[in-house]
Formats: C-alpha cells, structure tokens, sequence
C-alpha cells in the first residue's frame, strides 16, 4: 500500500511574542495508508494540532517534506482533496443548518440542486435530517458538531482532519459521536487524522494512536491498535482495549522521562 | 440517536404554546414610556409655576438663586408649544404644523441622500481598509481627523464649492454625508476584521478566494455592527442636513425654520421649540426604519463574544 500522506523529517518553529524560538514540532517522520484511521496524542502544547495544520497547508513547515495524496499540501488544499473539522463546530450563525452544510459546495460551485441534494443526504448520515431549517444556536453542542461534520464530508474528500471535534463535549456524547464517526469511516472509506486528548477516545477509533511529546514535539510512540473490528461499546470491556489503554498511557506518561523514550511496561 | 433529540424537545412547539399566557412586555413598554413622559410633563411645570410663585428668584442661607431660566420667554408651557403647531407662524399664512411637516420633508429628503452617500462611501472605505494594511495605516488617520473638524466650519466651503460646479443641491446633502460615512467606516471595518480565526481557516480550507471570503464570511460577520453604525448614522444625517442649510440659505428645511424662528425669538418663544420637536421627530422616524431593517435583514442570534 502506498502512503496517502507521507511526512520526512518535518520540522517546525515559530518566534513567540516574547521573541524567543519556539520548537513546536522537531524532525517529525510519518506515513498514513489509504483508509486509516490515525488519532494524534499528547499534552498541552506537544504540537499535534499544528501538524494537524501543516497537513492542511493551513501553516508552513519550517523544514522537512510532506506530500498529501501524492502532491504538495498546498495543491492537497487547492484540490479540495480533505475535509476539516475544528474543535468548535465553526458554524456560521446567519446560515441555517442545510446553508451552513452548502457552505463548501457554494464555494466550489455545486449546483443549486446538487447541493440541496447532497446536505440533505449528509445530514442525513449524522442524522440530523430533520433540523435543517434550524439556525446553530438552537442545537446542543453536539449537534453542531455533527453539522460541522456533515459539512467537512459534503464535497465527499477522501481525506479528514480533525482537530479535537469532541474535546467539548461531555462524556456521554462524547462516545455516541464516537460510534458516529466510526460509522461513517467504515461506510465512507476516508482516512482520518483526528488530534484528541482523551486516552480511551484514541484507542476505541484508531487503527494507530501516534504518541507525541512536547517541547519540542517529537514522534514518542506509535501504537497499533489491533482491536476487532466492528467495533461498539462491547469493545470499551475487552481487556485488550485496557491493555491498550495503559500502553497509550505509558506512552505519555514516559514524555515525563528525562529521556523521552522510555515507556513503561504493563 | 433517540435520546439526543431530548435536549431540544422544547423546540418543538408545546402544549402551553397552544394556549399562551398573554404576553405583557408590550404592554410594560408602553406603561414606561407613558410615565417617563408624565415625570417630564410635571418637573417641567413644576418648575415652572414653582419658580413663578418665588418671582423667579430663591433665597437659600443668604444665596439668591437665580430661576428667570423658567419664565414664559425662555421655557414656554408644554400646551403652549403643542398649540403653536395649530397657529399660523405668519399672518394669514397656513398653520404651522403645515410649514413644520414640508420642511421636515424637505430635510428628510437631504438627510437621506446624505445618509445613502455616506453610507457607501464609509463601507468602501472599510473594504479598502479591509484588504491593505498600508492604506489603512496610511489614511485611517485622516479619517479620523476628519471628524475633528467642526462640521460648522466645512459647511460654508462645502456650499461654495458645489456652487461653483453647478451642484448646489448636493451641497447639503454632502454636509450630511460627512457625518455619517465615520461610523459606518469604523463599524464595518471592526466587523470585517473581527472574524474568529478558525472561521477564516475552514475558509482557506475550502481555497475559497478573497471575494468569496468577503462575501460568504467577513460581510455577515459585519451586519450587526454595519447596522450600529447606521442607526448612528441616520440621526447624525439629520443634524447634518440641518446644519448644512444654514449657511446655504436655504429657507425651505428645517434649518431655515430653526434660523427664522430663532431671530422672532421674542415675538413667539413656542414657534421655535415646536420646530425643535419636529426636527427631533423626524431623527427619530429615521432611526426607527433603519432598525426596522435591520431586524428583517438580521434574523440570526448573534453568537456572544467567547
């Protein structure tokens, strides 16, 4: 299989406000395959939402390389070739929910009939069918959210970025959206990159939980997660999913480590 | 999914919406209005018979306070001023809510191109400013020192140079422009700009360009501060257009009524303050159809600031 996104020795590093060098992410290597599902890990500040960023082309590398669906970022981005789903939904107030999914189409010159079409059948999916004449602020949380995913995945990208979707969310709906999402990754085939603090969030979703460390970001760990597939709350009970659970956590628990490699057995 | 439509279970229409309780806050607004008007009505008088029973003069501890501010000439009764409007400001001439309501008109109607003029020359400014940093740096200053310039002293140059060029007309309604294109510059500016950072991003996620961005995000972005800016702007207009016809001379406005009454001060106090209600009217009247529209153009809650 060959790498749909492919990062070598990616390096990033921003002047702060208070003029000294800041080293976000350091000498970053990583390959993602077609159809996976790869969750970024780690603490405050370790730089997983600016790869996250730099994958986009939302921001620059300082050094390194990266191609995205066998091209630059930048023609990635220009190709439309992903969606991207913020931490807050990033709906627009004056547009009801349906605008609001229309949003990219408009952009991109959908047509009117198309468009109508397909933010119907995108609500659809996350089951929202019934509130596309509501304005965002009559949704719980939630459900903006699901509305911004619905939008990210309008243009039909093969690929989805996601930048902690459900970090805001409380822990109920939070595995509901898990499930959700889960659900469209298998019925759609995209590969998502999803940026998540939580430890059982990662583990439940991805087929590889990427560990990263902070300061300056590095690649700590990467765990494969060979959990059964389909997956549902049954999988939460499994012991592999606790085994799992308490490597991701020595994985990050190791960052504390003077060395940053080590990790910690179970 | 079924449990997650709960929390918004009450925006499906309830029983207790079938048979509402009825609905006082109207009511309640109307109430406060009429009592604010009442406490006015009865300082003004008050005063008024109070300091004309002193003989317009108070000895406190051995302080004489002056009240003649409250006679006849310089504060008229109420039901003075509400008569004035149905007598004649000349002899034989029509009543004076007839002179009163054309010359509202007639300033109304320059107050209102000078409020459309200026309202499209402060959003272009904003737009401009908007998209070059170096012109807005640059000009934004002279903006601002625009409106240091006392709009009496711009006036009469503003009335020659239209006169040369053969467009006195627009003399006015120019005055009245100057007036209102600042707020409408600063507000939409504020708007235009002031766009959550990951809104632009899932913009640039989309490689949508500069028009699409202007028009899809940072214009919507902007309408409830846009529309600040002109309700500001349509009283500023009136004052404008007011102040402008002083010294162009023009008797048919507002202006001219306020200047001529103003000279037979004397010879009938009432006429002039009668003039003062329908000029503050008519700022009024503008104002409430520019929020009349803006309530049809901005249906959506505005998010409050995080």
């Amino acid at each position: 299989m060959t790498a749909i996104i492919s990062i070598k020795n990616l390096t990033k590093r921003f002047r702060a406000s208070d003029g000294h060098e800041v080293h976000a992410l350091e000498n970053i290597n990583l390959d993602i395959e077609q159809g996976e599902f790869i969750s970024l890990i780690g603490p405050s500040g370790c730089g997983k939402s600016t790869l996250l960023r730099i994958m986009a082309d939302l921001i620059q590398p300082t050094s390194g390389t990266l191609s995205v669906n066998g091209k630059t970022a930048a023609q990635a981005r220009k190709d439309r070739d992903y969606g991207f789903v913020f931490q807050n939904a990033t709906l627009y107030d004056w547009r009801t929910v349906a605008k609001n999914v229309q949003l990219p189409l408009e952009i991109m010159r959908f047509s009117k009939q198309e468009r109508e079409q397909r933010a119907r059948e995108m609500l659809h999916l996350v089951e929202l069918g019934d509130f596309e004449n509501k304005y965002p602020w009559q949704l719980s949380g939630g459900m903006q959210q699901r509305v911004s995913i619905a939008r990210a995945l309008s243009f039909k990208p093969g690929i989805l970025f996601m930048d902690e979707p459900f970090g805001a969310l409380d822990e109920m709906t939070r595995e509901r959206m898990n499930n959700e999402l889960l659900k469209i990754w298998n019925n759609l085939g995209v590969t998502c990159i999803f940026v998540t603090h939580s430890i059982p969030e990662a583990v439940y979703l991805s087929t590889r939980v990427v560990v990263l460390s902070p300061r300056p970001g590095r690649l700590a760990e990467i765990i494969n997660i060979n959990l059964p597939r389909p997956r549902g709350p049954e999988t939460r009970d499994l012991d592999d999913f606790f085994h799992l659970m308490s490597r991701v956590r020595g994985a990050l628990r190791g960052l504390g480590a003077t060395d940053g490699k080590h990790i910690e057995s179970y | 999914m079924v449990d997650s439509a709960k929390p918004d279970l009450q925006l499906e229409p309830t029983a207790r919406a079938e048979n509402p309780p009825p609905d006082y806050s109207r009511l309640r607004t109307v109430i406060t209005l009429v009592a604010i008007i009442a406490v006015i009505v009865v300082f003004w008088e008050g005063m008024k018979s109070f300091s004309r029973a002193n003989d317009y003069e108070l000895m406190i501890g051995g302080m004489v306070i002056d009240l003649s501010n409250f006679n006849n000439t310089q504060l008229p009764h109420l039901g003075d001023i509400f008569g004035a409007f149905f007598e004649p400001a000349q002899r034989n001439g029509p009543p004076l809510y007839q002179t009163l309501l054309s010359a509202a008109l007639f300033t109304l109607g320059e107050a209102m191109l000078g409020f459309f003029i200026g309202a499209v020359l402060g959003f272009l400014l904003a737009v401009i400013f908007t998209h070059s940093r170096l012109l807005q740096n640059g000009l934004l200053p002279y903006v601002v020192a625009s409106q240091m310039v006392p709009i009496l002293a711009i006036a009469p140059m503003v009335v020659v140079w239209m006169r040369q060029i053969e467009l006195s007309a627009l003399a006015v309604p120019i005055i009245a422009a100057y007036l209102t294109f600042f707020p409408v510059t600063i507000y939409a500016l504020r708007g235009f700009t002031s766009v959550p950072p990951t809104e632009l991003e899932l913009m640039q996620s989309y490689a949508a360009n500069h028009l699409q961005i202007f028009f899809k995000l940072r214009l919507p972005n902007a309408l409830p501060q846009i529309f600040t800016a002109l309700k500001i702007s349509a009283t500023a207009s009136v004052v404008g257009a007011i102040i402008g016809e002083l010294p162009s001379g023009i008797q048919d406005g507002l202006g001219g009524a306020i200047l001529n009454f103003n000279q037979y001060y004397t010879q009938g106090p009432p006429r002039l303050w009668a003039t003062i209600v329908a000029a503050a009217t008519v700022g009024i009247l503008f104002f409430g159809v520019v929020a009349l529209t803006e309530r049809l153009v901005v249906r959506w809650q505005v998010k409050e600031s995080n």
